[in-house]
């Protein structure tokens, strides 16, 4: 079933750790005024906080945008993280628990994968990462 | 913007609230103010309440970690205090377990885990 994907909601800019709690609060509430249970909108707003941070450290600057999306009669929040940062070179290792390049616990990626629906990740070296999640209502 | 946290002092332990809309810099500002303090008033016990975080991510939670660390070398007891309900939950999910960390359910009873009564 394909996804219909509406308007983007809200935009941040990513360039420093303060935009990350920014993104991240204003996340909390584009969920809650979707009708996001609590846990749901805790998830959410992780993840976002997750997504962002590894768009300042690795990339130094980036997007965080969130969209309403639709499947069937499931609706749901869809976060895109984009970044024109060194990208990743190896995307299997950097799914992986622990695994990190900088000095971090290396659970962003791989955690956020367990805190959403869906997750798809596309980046190449020199390319810059794209992240796209989805959160659904139940 | 920098945002200051204060540490309360009750007797030989301290106690600091953690806010919730705290950068990463400011997270390390009040790691630093935290362990400053126990040195300067050689603290016994800290009890470092997040009962205000509404996100408790990676990078918060190795520096809760770290702080805890760096206070048991000094032969003083940390306890976190007031992790919510649905903060937890994202923690476990995100792989975030705080193993060797004391942790306890509100202020009172992280007192009272450093063998202290909070006086109100």
């Amino acid at each position: 079933m394909s996804t219909v994907e509406s308007d983007i909601v809200m935009a941040c800019q990513i360039t420093s750790d303060a935009d990350v709690v920014s993104a991240r609060q204003r996340g909390r509430t584009v969920a809650a005024d979707m009708g996001f249970s609590r846990p749901d909108q805790a998830l959410i707003a992780t993840s976002i906080s997750e997504l962002a941070r590894n768009i300042v450290n690795y990339a130094k600057t980036g997007t965080i945008e969130l969209s309403l999306v639709d499947r069937g009669r499931k609706r749901g929040l869809q976060v895109v993280a984009n970044d024109n940062g060194p990208g990743i070179e190896n995307l299997e290792a950097a799914m992986t628990d622990g695994f990190s390049t900088t000095r971090s616990l290396g659970l962003g990626l791989p955690g956020t994968r367990r805190m959403v629906d869906d997750f798809h990740i596309v980046s190449e070296p020199g390319k810059g990462v794209r992240v796209t999640v989805v959160k659904w209502l139940h | 913007m920098t945002i200051r946290v204060p540490v309360l002092q009750q007797g030989k332990v301290l106690i600091v609230s953690v806010q919730d809309a705290l950068s990463d810099s400011d997270l390390l500002n009040v790691q630093q103010d935290l362990l400053d303090k126990v040195f300067s008033v050689n603290a016994t016990g800290v009890v470092i309440d997040v009962s205000a975080l509404d996100v408790l991510d990676s990078f918060g939670t190795r520096t809760l970690s770290d702080i805890a660390a760096a206070i048991q070398l000094r032969g003083a007891k940390t306890v976190i205090v007031g992790i919510q309900a649905d903060v937890a939950m994202s923690m476990v999910l995100l792989g975030l377990s705080l193993p060797r960390v004391a942790t306890a359910l509100d202020l009172e009873a992280g007192m009272a885990l450093l063998g202290q009564r909070h006086v109100a």
